[in-house]
């Protein structure tokens, strides 16, 4: 058993025991925090298989940005947890036993002779100057060009839709619109009426007389 | 000496568990929201290993486009979480009925 082996069932380990505690955790602060973890040890196992770009942006992208988000919601959130746990512990017979048959099948096929698994060789250790990102990158802006501008627009249009479906209008605000504003015509503001001409109101004689002394 | 069956094996563990995790958190939205981030981070373990035993790397160029394509989701999916408790001030799936027939 050399050094890598340990190192991965060290990391096995630590990702199963995250997991497990991420599904099953009582506080959803406290599983937001283990799925971190698990994404921390998932970094390492991809390390271990030489992806060092994407075990890199699995830590930014993942733990700095998407569980970061998580947690500012799972804190926003005023929610009762210990109502949304009623009933947890009476599926997990049925869970359990569906959960248990998976990992049995897919570890019987791929651990069985006949899937001829073992037929496949890791790559040799890359040279110490080869760049994994390098590689990725040539890829991504020749071959892969087109996906790599659509998940753009996937990114874009995630921030749009988060961005329309989260604002709302203050009631207390009250700046105008200028476009209103704009497109405002004298004809909304000014009515002209046609009316006849008001006759003078007969005056009492007393009283002009007063003004014209004055 | 670590194998293939060595790292899809986990990634077999891995689903399995955040599908137990999705039967057991029925009614909370936001463990449901990890769960599927588990799953993928599994999807995503074996397509990492495919790509490092067959010497192949584009496998690596769909795990990028996965991690983009889930970041997008888990936004707006937790875009979607926040709306709805401001409006129905719960986040419990059974309480979610309004759409029924």
């Amino acid at each position: 058993m050399n050094f890598q082996t340990v190192v991965f069932y060290v990391l096995s380990a630590i990702l199963i025991f995250a997991s497990l505690r991420v599904i099953t955790a009582k506080n959803p602060v406290h599983a937001a925090l283990f799925l971190v973890l698990a994404f921390f040890t998932s970094a390492g196992h991809w390390l271990l298989m030489q992806a060092e770009f994407l075990a890199i942006t699995l830590v930014l992208v993942y733990v700095g940005a998407v569980m970061v988000l998580f947690l500012f919601v799972v804190m926003m959130l005023d929610v009762n947890f210990e109502q949304l746990r009623e009933g947890f512990w009476r599926n997990l017979p049925l869970a359990g036993t569906v959960a248990l048959i998976m990992v049995g099948e897919m570890a019987l096929i791929l651990m069985s002779p006949e899937a001829q698994l073992s037929h496949y060789q890791a790559a040799a250790p890359l040279a110490a100057d080869a760049s994994n990102v390098k590689e990725l990158g040539r890829q991504l802006y020749t071959t892969y060009l087109l996906p790599f501008e659509l998940a753009s627009v996937v990114l874009l249009v995630g921030m749009v839709a988060a961005i329309a479906l989260t604002m709302r209008k203050r009631k207390d605000n009250k700046t105008v619109n200028p476009g209103l504003q704009v497109k405002v015509r004298r004809d909304d503001r000014v009515r002209l009426v046609k009316m006849d001409a008001e006759k003078k109101p007969a005056q009492p004689e007393t009283a002009d007389a007063a003004e014209q002394q004055a | 000496m670590l194998t293939l069956t060595h790292f899809l094996v986990l990634g077999a563990i891995l689903f399995a568990i955040s599908v137990l995790g999705i039967f057991l958190n029925r009614k909370n939205v936001i463990v449901l929201l990890m769960a599927i981030e588990l799953m993928l981070l599994a999807v995503n373990f074996n397509f990492i290993a495919f790509s490092h035993y067959l010497s192949d790397t584009a496998g690596q160029i769909f795990v990028f486009f996965i991690l983009t394509v889930a970041a997008a989701e888990s936004a707006i999916g937790l875009a979607i979480l926040v709306v709805l408790f401001r409006n129905l001030n719960t986040i419990n799936v059974e309480d979610l009925g309004r759409l029924k027939g």
